[in-house]
């Protein structure tokens, strides 16, 4: 163990460390501003890898795939926040979602036992009729209240969780796949003797940028003194007239956005493949915790110690790396339950 | 009151009897299902008494229920042990190792309260996760442990019908334990916190004391769930203490109803149901799990247990309504 064996571990946790970043960034101002824990995050990141792999697949193009993959998951975010994760508004909304949905449950059931049912017009038809059924049976039971029960939120989140894996295995199939990025960013560049992969190099330096993009919006725009004074106090925001409403479909967008993007980033090395979305999902949540829930330099100190420690946890003592990642997590959350910098 | 209570009580101890009856007569498939399931709603029911008794909604039950199990199959595999009569003393060792490790836990998430007790119980079951997951020369790793059959003591438990009645024993039992506990003075006391903690605090209660031991009894009871799982499937993986092990127990004590008891029992039944029968039939089975959720969490604020009371309740009040609507027109006229 030399010092470029330190020198090499450091780079890579750092830049593991940035991929991270853009997961728990959104997932710590989506828990600040809603006080959601939000276990579909880590789908957010999966989706928007496949979403990539498609794009690249039709275009051809690595550069395209990255905004267009995250603007349709943080569509996917956005409709997730507006029909379900907030009880009012969207009632009728909702319950079509919802009837529709289970339509086509029906109607795939009904093919299952009567592949005469099978065809494509008979299929629309089972589903309508019966998304209309229960589109009027919904409208009989009230819905439960889910802002104040932090539980339930916390389950919804797990099913939507559940509903895009299958969907992704539906659509995507269950293979390893890669996304491969263009020539010019798979090359090594030699920095004093050590062969450092430019791709990593670019994944420091996007997430840099991303993060001081943020940063400024945060700290020096109105909107981004209106997310913070929601994060505060989400109560008083609203009395002085801020619409904590719009604030959070924004940052629930914002959240999806930048899971997605690091799906497309992190796919390169990661690989994209099922069951991805649970694995990132608990890194995510220990960048939010050490770093302290709605903070974004707290994000960005919380990637860097989860990325450091996980690469050199690995590599010194395989077998205790995770238990080295998540026990931490519990000393924080038993001395200080906001993070190492959440506010009070 | 009381008489509802004893009609409560018979239903169960006839749906009991119909299990014990039923399964054992229709196939080697049927039954594998309903031992799966019985040995976890042992831990959705150890979950039951966190959530709906205590107020706790831990997002690591799956912890002690990992502990149990990899336990056993630690011990079968590298000293032996277990295999025989001694299944018997791994039984009562499942269940302290389980209440251990809540002992330890509880020293720290007991103090946090809402989403935090949230985050914290999801930390520690990550814990145990990143142990099972790596620590490879104890736990086999990814792979995990294989089990080279079941307990014999003369009675072979290889036998799936044995090891079914084995099995509904010990979930019997525990079903009439935490019914006892919940019943008694202690379980008052813990719904008493779940309806108001700062005025059990007044009274004089120590909540702190009264939510650590429950966490433990949880604990204690999900290592024997862990314990009876592991020679169920013959096989114990990282997989058993998964986060979305606790969050499935989770959904399954919300599905039942919580604060019920049989309630997670049932959810169990459910959840087992559509994962092992739903998807040898259809591949896209995890939508109607993602329905299961989804319908659970905005139209059964109660469970399917709270079912039959919403509905009195709303026919209650529909014949208030139309009351006070004969009422009015009497008074117009």
């Amino acid at each position: 163990m030399n010092a470029q064996f330190w020198l090499i571990q450091a780079f890579n946790g750092i830049s593991y460390g940035a991929l991270l970043f853009l997961v728990g960034a959104g997932l710590s101002l989506i828990f600040g501003v809603m006080r959601i824990v939000n276990l579909a995050h880590g789908a957010y990141f999966l989706l928007g890898g496949y979403v990539a792999l498609s794009v690249i697949s039709v275009t051809g193009s690595w550069a395209l795939s990255l905004p267009v993959a995250a603007l349709a998951i943080a569509v996917v975010g956005i409709l997730m926040e507006r029909l379900f994760l907030r009880s009012t508004g969207m009632e009728l909304y909702r319950n079509a979602t919802i009837a529709l949905g289970l339509g086509v449950l029906v109607a795939l059931g009904v093919a299952k036992a009567s592949p005469a049912l099978g065809g494509a017009i008979a299929f629309t038809g089972v589903t309508l009729v019966s998304a209309v059924v229960i589109f009027f049976l919904l409208r009989q039971i009230s819905t439960v209240a889910i802002e104040t029960d932090v539980l339930r939120q916390v389950l919804l989140t797990v099913g939507f969780a559940y509903l895009f894996q299958q969907g992704a295995l539906d659509i995507w199939g269950g293979n390893n796949m890669d996304i491969n990025p263009p020539s010019a960013l798979t090359q090594s560049i030699v920095v004093g003797g050590l062969y450092l992969p430019l791709y990593r190099v670019f994944m420091i330096a996007m997430a840099t940028v991303i993060g001081i993009v943020l940063w400024l919006a945060m700290e020096k725009t109105r909107m981004g003194a209106m997310v913070r004074a929601t994060v505060d106090d989400a109560q008083m925001a609203r009395g002085v007239g801020i619409d904590t409403n719009k604030i959070s479909m924004f940052i629930f967008a914002l959240g999806a956005f930048l899971a997605a993007l690091g799906g497309v980033i992190g796919g390169a090395f990661l690989g994209i493949y099922p069951g991805l979305d649970f694995e990132m999902l608990p890194l995510a949540f220990a960048v939010v915790i050490i770093g302290g829930m709605g903070s974004l330099g707290g994000a960005a100190i919380g990637a860097l110690a989860v990325g450091l420690a996980d690469n050199f946890g690995k590599a010194l003592f395989p077998e205790i790396s995770y238990f080295s990642l998540y026990a931490p997590m519990v000393l924080i959350l038993a001395i200080k339950p906001t993070g190492l910098f959440g506010r009070e | 009151m009381i008489k509802s209570q004893y009609l409560k009580v018979l239903l169960v101890v006839v749906a009991l009897a119909a299990i014990v009856l039923i399964v054992p007569r229709s196939g080697s498939f049927v039954m594998l299902l309903a031992t799966r399931a019985l040995a976890f709603a042992i831990l959705a029911m150890s979950l039951d008494i966190l959530l709906g008794f205590t107020g706790l909604a831990s997002l690591g039950q799956a912890a002690y229920f990992g502990v149990g199990a990899y336990l056993t199959a630690v011990l079968a595999t590298k000293f032996g042990f277990g295999m025989g009569w001694d299944f018997w003393l791994v039984v009562p060792l499942g269940i302290l190792i389980g209440c251990a490790l809540a002992a330890i836990f509880g020293l720290f998430a007991i103090r946090a309260t809402g989403v935090y007790f949230l985050m914290i119980t999801l930390a520690l079951g990550q814990c145990v996760w990143g142990l099972a997951y790596r620590w490879n020369s104890m736990t086999g790793g990814d792979n995990g442990i294989n089990m080279s059959g079941r307990p014999n003591f003369g009675i072979d438990l290889a036998n799936e019908v044995n090891w079914f009645y084995l099995v509904f024993a010990f979930f019997a039992v525990t079903l009439l334990l935490l019914y006892l506990l919940v019943k008694s003075p202690f379980g008052l006391t813990l719904q008493g916190i779940r309806e108001r903690e700062l005025r059990m605090q007044i009274l004089g209660y120590n909540v702190w004391l009264h939510k650590y031991i429950a966490f433990i009894i949880a604990g204690g009871f999900g290592g024997l769930a862990g314990v009876l799982w592991t020679h169920t499937n013959g096989h114990v993986s990282p997989e058993t203490v998964v986060i979305t092990t606790s969050v499935d127990a989770l959904l399954m004590v919300v599905l039942g109803g919580a604060g019920t008891l049989v309630g997670g029992a049932i959810g169990a039944a459910i959840v087992f149901g559509l994962r092992e029968y739903l998807s040898t039939l259809v591949p896209w089975w995890q939508y109607v799990l993602g329905a299961v959720y989804v319908l659970t969490i905005l139209y059964l604020p109660s469970g399917l247990m709270g079912i039959p009371e919403r509905l009195r309740q709303s026919r209650r009040a529909q014949r208030k309504e139309t009351g006070e609507g004969k009422k009015l027109t009497a008074a117009a006229s």
